[in-house]
């Protein structure tokens, strides 16, 4: 290991030093550092040695701003932290810090570009430092992309290594320079002065003087091999609290003087509220206030429930959706799109397509994913508090910079005036990258100033306004010759989901939409004649980014369609994928997984299984799912997962989101879908939305590979293959191919 | 009226249709059952009616005839309940969110069922919706919660 003497300072710069001629400048202008925010806010003997460290005379805090969503997010960049910082992250502080531009996200930009994750080559290097500049303009704290691990793995890490070598410097000034820095180490949260130990000088003791101190920006990071606390099993910080009850989540939060309080809006997204009249719900018990909102009414009652029922007893009239009403037409806007009028990108194609399929046997399909609810178990909340000219706000949010800009200027306040307090969330999966629910509790918020309320959906309130997962369509068309795939052309027509998404931010992104393709273009297949289209479908309901975003329809398109070729062609789902792939860690999953599951031997009568493989968010994944026809339905019995993650930070972790990725992925494939009718949707809580119960939940068997060279998340890849995976393996045992979500449109499931 | 929660007597003042979850949450201002679906589809608001599970959110206050335990109750002075503590062996959670209802429905299991198995776990455990997938883990700390349970 080689010193990194300038890395220290690279760590708020940019990830990759990208040199270029020509390019605007402000892209120099915003490599500059972010200040420190917590540097405005210090109380005296209190030291923010990074924007990752504050020490003062009663503790240690690390500043952890991805938002914890249930994944675990606070745990492992405490770890990264506390690791170089050598403490033990069960006896300091944990905080997710203020919204700032120090906490922007780069491995984000990564995902941005159209480079695929396993190209390294000059261009697409260039373009993830542009898009990191840009990212870093406009502040994007972002929690996404399955980005967590590889944006926190060397930032953090050096963040905690800046702060242990300036205490080391402040303990030499504490001994009064009589003993030199390199006789120094470190030990759980102390300085020690000798190599024979003895108490120490606690961090804390420090603080005072590093004050003083300019941190040093000369680190080495320990060797993989030193590590005390990554790469091991780890306690969750979180666990006891959330094993007996203690955890507060946002809905669980109380602040002195609150009230209660619901919103109705149109239930048809978007739409207006002509008019509404509340006479029955103002006499009703616990009822205070009914207040009018912008195309919403509030309800501030003395509980919760109080507030449902009388919204419940509103009547309103409701103007009609600002898009297609009925299901049936947005089927119809997607098949409609395939033309060169709505083409959106073409990233992929190689060989010539039109030659290779003209000749030789075409196989042909379409296939459907419908529109998907976040569904958290955790409807969504806020409190907000307004005095005079500040705002304060308590939520669960993975966006908190862009919360704070639409707030204020709701509210008609500075943005400094506006204090956020970012609040453990109940599962996200991509819901609490919109802000309805706060801006919502704002304006309530607006006409009882003074008093703190707490705003909470119904669960019908928060599924009727989940920006659900894009609906997509594909159609493949392909061939093979002597029993090997040579032609796959994959057309996928969807929403521009990043344009919907960051256009509710006032955002918009020239050029084609990357979600739209995410999950197919991007897979490193070498097919001789390989062409991946996509076409933006319009007039469609608002979209968001749900767990794997696009690849959650695209995997499934792409890993279905090329299992059909390869039976067509006759060929073995395992050994084709490998001949087709020179990417060393993709052919290792494969490998592996199909180890893992004996691939190959008899699965035994009435049995099948199934293989998938995606890169998604940089990490290869690849499942087998087994499973069993019955007289009474399909049965899942197992499943086996094998991922790429460069570096195991935290292996419990990697296993619970593996597992829950899968969960997560089969239950929806099987069992779930969002329709609208009248532009209202039809699936408003858990009976019409089950997902996954732990009855149909097969066993599952998983294993990280660390030969990549860089560190990539996993919270959404396993998400990606499971489905594919899934109506592979009902194919093998059925020889029915599912080409549709959810497949209990076309098999039943015990 | 009286409602006794974990061994406490509480006098409520609330309209008597209001679903006991939502007097534990913003009367008795307990916080620990959740809210998860108000339709007793989730399981979240799992707390026990004498010694019974029940989804809080379908039982008016004014129906409640018996004494209530919440995941609060379940740990006493002694320290933790035997199921908490496998679900912190185990490493359960996730989001956590639904864990309260899932232990309280696992506490009921256990006392009716001692040694269960995968069948009667997934019977007794189909009524609490995990969004995460924590599944494989409940399974394993109910089995490693029943045989601490026959040791002790």
């Amino acid at each position: 290991m080689g010193r990194i003497a300038t890395i220290a300072r690279r760590t708020f710069l940019i990830g990759s030093a990208a040199v270029l001629g020509g390019v605007a400048f402000g892209y120099y202008m915003y490599r500059r550092p972010p200040e420190n925010p917590l540097e405005d806010d210090l109380a005296d003997g209190t030291v923010a040695l990074t924007p990752y460290v504050l020490i003062n005379a009663n503790g240690i805090t690390l500043i952890t701003p991805r938002t914890d969503l249930g994944q675990g997010a606070y745990s492992l960049q405490a770890a990264l932290i506390a690791e170089e910082l050598d403490v033990d992250i069960h006896k300091v502080n944990v905080d997710p810090g203020p919204p700032s531009p120090a906490y922007y996200n780069t491995a984000l930009s990564h995902e941005a570009v159209p480079f695929a994750s396993t190209d390294d080559g000059i261009a697409a290097r260039v373009a993830r430092g542009l898009a990191d500049a840009t990212l870093k303009f406009i502040g994007l704290q972002i929690t996404g992309g399955s980005t967590t691990a590889s944006d926190s793995y060397e930032k953090l890490r050096i963040a905690g290594a800046v702060a242990r070598e300036t205490l080391k410097q402040a303990a030499v000034i504490h001994t009064g320079n009589s003993i030199p820095v390199d006789r120094m180490w470190t030990r759980d949260g102390h300085v020690m002065l000798s190599q024979s130990g003895g108490d120490g000088i606690p961090y804390e003791s420090l603080a005072e003087i590093a004050t003083t101190i300019e941190p040093v920006d000369q680190v080495d990071l320990k060797p993989k091999s030193e590590w005390r606390y990554l790469g091991k099993a780890m306690e969750r910080i979180d666990i006891v609290a959330k094993s007996t009850g203690r955890q507060k989540y946002g809905i669980d939060l109380q602040i002195e003087g609150m009230v209660h309080a619901t919103v109705r809006s149109n239930p048809r997204q978007g739409g207006s509220m002509r008019s509404f009249d509340a006479a029955k719900a103002e006499g009703m018990p616990d009822v205070r206030k009914i207040v009018p909102l912008e195309n919403a009414v509030g309800v501030i009652a003395n509980n919760t429930w109080a507030a449902f029922r009388a919204t419940d007893a509103i009547e309103f009239d409701w103007g009609d959706a600002p898009f297609l009403h009925e299901q049936e037409d947005h089927w119809q806007a997607l098949a409609d799109s395939f033309t060169e009028e709505s083409l959106d990108s073409r990233n992929r194609d190689d060989g010539n397509i039109d030659d290779a399929l003209a000749s030789g046997e075409i196989v042909e399909a379409e296939y459907r994913a419908p529109y998907l609810a976040h569904a958290p178990l955790e409807p969504v909340s806020a409190i907000v508090l307004v005095e005079e000219d500040r705002l304060e706000i308590w939520t669960g949010t993975q966006i908190p910079g862009f919360l704070v800009v639409k707030a204020a200027k709701l509210a008609g306040v500075s943005e400094e005036n506006v204090t956020l307090h970012v609040q453990m969330v109940g599962g996200s999966f991509g819901h609490r990258l919109e802000d309805d629910y706060v801006m919502k509790t704002v304006e309530l918020a607006l006409a009882m100033k003074g008093t703190p309320v707490k705003m909470t959906y119904s669960r019908e309130e928060d599924m009727r306004h989940d920006f659900p997962r894009q609906i997509a369509m594909a159609r493949g068309q392909g061939a093979f010759l002597d029993g090997r795939i040579n032609a796959l052309d994959l057309s996928i027509a969807m929403p521009a989901v990043t344009i919907s998404q960051i256009g509710r931010q006032g955002l918009n992104l020239p050029g084609p939409d990357p979600v739209i393709v995410a999950g197919a273009w991007d897979q490193p297949y070498g097919i001789e004649n390989y062409r991946v289209t996509g076409y933006r479908a319009d007039n469609l309901a608002p979209v968001s980014s749900w767990r794997s975003v696009g690849a959650s329809t695209n995997s499934f398109f792409h890993e279905s369609f090329l299992d059909e070729l390869i039976h067509a062609a006759g060929a073995d789902p395992l050994e084709e994928r490998l001949r087709l792939l020179s990417h060393e860690p993709s052919r290792k999953v494969l490998e592996v997984v199909g180890e893992m599951a004996d691939w190959g031997s008899d699965p035994g009568p009435n049995k099948g299984r199934g293989i998938a493989y995606a890169l998604a968010f940089g990490t290869p994944v690849a499942e087998i799912v087994e499973v069993t026809k019955t007289q009474e339905g399909i049965r899942i019995d197992k499943v086996w997962v094998a991922a790429e993650i460069g570096t195991l930070l935290d292996p419990v972790n990697f296993e619970n989101q593996v597992k829950g990725g899968i969960v997560w992925g089969l239950g929806h494939a099987m069992n779930c879908e969002t329709t609208f009718s009248d532009g209202m949707v039809q699936q408003t809580n858990f009976h019409a939305y089950e997902a996954m119960r732990i009855y149909q939940c097969p066993q599952i068997e998983v294993r990280a590979l660390e030969n990549g060279s860089r560190v990539t998340g996993i919270g959404e890849p396993p998400v990606a293959a499971a489905a594919p995976a899934l109506a592979n393996a009902i194919f093998a045992a059925t020889g029915k191919r599912i080409r549709e979500m959810p497949f209990n449109k076309h098999v039943s499931f015990v | 009226m009286m409602l006794t929660v974990n061994g406490k007597d509480h006098d409520i003042e609330a309209d008597p249709d209001t679903p006991l979850l939502w007097i534990l949450r913003d009367v008795v201002e307990m916080v620990g059952t959740k809210y998860g679906c108000g339709i007793a589809q989730c399981g979240a608001c799992t707390v026990h009616l004498d010694g019974q599970p029940i989804r809080s959110c379908s039982y008016r206050l004014g129906d409640i005839n018996g004494e209530i335990t919440t995941i609060e109750g379940l740990s006493s002075d002694q320290g933790l309940h035997a199921v908490q503590e496998a679900w912190i062996n185990e490493q359960v959670t996730q989001c956590g969110y639904c864990q309260s209802g899932q232990i309280m429905s696992a506490v009921a299991l256990l006392s009716a069922i001692p040694q269960p198995t995968d069948e009667d776990i997934d019977r007794a455990m189909s009524g609490n919706l995990c969004r995460c997938g924590t599944y494989p883990k409940i399974r394993a700390a109910i089995h490693s919660a029943a045989a601490k349970l026959a040791r002790s």
